[in-house]
């Protein structure tokens, strides 16, 4: 391998590898899925040269299997993603992001009058597209957010 | 209630319930739900109402969830639009006042989706009806315009339903004292308008409707508080089974 084409993070040969992340949204990934409680060994990419993204981030974690569920989660937040099982240093099983069509438990309602943020509950959003956008909309208040009009995670 | 032949157990003030010790709204309707046919709860915190129905199986009626629903009042607005045009179908229809915080013309607005109406919203930019209402309005291909001044409109509606200006919604009351004294129908606003208009408003008022309007043929507000007597005395008698 040259120099110019030595991988940036380490290849791993037991996990899952979430690539083509949006610049600045691994961390947020980390956070949503929970990562950092795992007690496995996640390396991440942030910032790194893409040929089709310009820059990309990147999340390799070692024995640890990422759930269809979990990797719908990862499309509300980086929907060009690609996600990979790898097994012995080949990958496995490639996953077709879909985003979901309700989200339970994680996020947290921006709006503070809204009785999710005051009882002791699950939170419960609605997804949609609205053009390029991901937006949720709560059971409860019913009120329409934009992603990053989410905050907070309920983890 | 009590007029149907039924019994009240009631509170008017969350202090004299379990929520002033900290027990969840879950709970509360958990136990009340045990000694009841059916609630009817008001309640200052949006979406209350649909978490109460996940705790009971008893009918929960919204008498208003914070900003967001207020449902009967609804299914009263409708009751009196069909009375006074003897249609629902293809109005003319302005509303009026603060539609950003107004918990009745958002559920209004929900409901004539259904009726094909041309919607005219009236109000001061900053209380302009909020931008996810008028999304599903486009959606479902109803015809709308925002406006700032009542005459640009109510010589063109069938129905004028005005709501209050609520002076705490204003960070600055002296943008509060200069929505209040223009935003007013008075009845200098009364010539010109069509013969069958009506005037709603879901009461209380304050500034923005002139009393003397009260003695015109356009008036129609009283009625309409009335209505909601009845209204709410049918849909008891639609939950309990009895309709």
């Amino acid at each position: 391998m040259t120099q110019d084409k030595k991988l940036l993070v380490s290849a791993i040969k037991n996990g899952t590898v979430i690539d083509h992340i949006n610049a600045g949204q691994a961390l947020k990934i980390i956070r949503f899925l929970n990562l950092a409680a795992q007690n496995k060994l996640v390396t991440v990419g942030l910032n790194l040269p893409s040929k089709l993204m310009k820059t990309k981030d990147l999340i390799k974690v070692e024995d640890w299997e990422i759930s269809l569920e979990e990797a719908n989660q990862v499309a509300l937040i980086a929907p060009q993603a690609t996600i990979n099982i790898i097994k012995q240093y080949q990958m496995f099983k490639k996953f077709a992001l879909k985003l979901p069509e309700k989200i339970e438990h994680l996020l947290v309602c921006p709006n503070p009058k809204c009785i999710t943020n005051h009882e002791p509950m699950d939170s419960f959003f609605y997804v949609k597209m609205r053009g390029q956008k991901v937006e949720v909309s709560c059971k409860y208040c019913e009120k329409q957010f934009a992603l990053d009009e989410i905050k907070d995670y309920k983890i | 209630m009590e007029r149907l032949g039924g019994r009240v157990i009631g509170f008017a003030d969350k202090d004299v319930t379990s929520a002033s010790k900290g027990e969840t709204l879950y709970d509360s309707i958990r136990i009340i739900g045990q000694y009841t046919d059916v609630i009817a709860m008001r309640h200052p915190l949006e979406g209350s109402a649909r978490r109460a129905a996940e705790a009971t199986n008893k009918p929960i009626l919204n008498g208003g969830d914070g900003a967001n629903q207020h449902p009967t009042q609804t299914l009263l607005d409708l009751f009196t639009i069909q009375e006074t045009q003897k249609k629902l179908i293809g109005l003319s229809i302005a509303l009026a006042g603060d539609l950003k915080y107004g918990r009745t013309v958002h559920s209004l607005t929900q409901a004539l989706t259904r009726f094909s109406p041309r919607l005219y919203f009236i109000a001061p930019k900053t209380l302009q009806m909020p931008e996810h209402y008028l999304e599903e309005l486009k959606k479902n291909k109803i015809k709308f315009s925002l406006h700032e001044k009542m005459e640009d409109v109510i010589k063109q509606v069938d129905i004028f339903y005005l709501t209050r200006i609520q002076k705490e919604r204003f960070a600055d009351q002296m943008d509060y004292e200069r929505v209040k004294n223009s935003f007013r129908l008075t009845l200098a606003h009364m010539t010109c308008v069509k013969k069958n208009l009506k005037i709603l408003h879901p009461l209380p008022r304050v500034n923005e409707l002139d009393s003397k309007i009260d003695a015109t043929t356009h008036a129609y507000y009283f009625q309409q508080a009335e209505n909601g007597l009845y209204v709410r005395q049918a849909l008891l008698g639609a939950v309990l089974g009895k309709i």
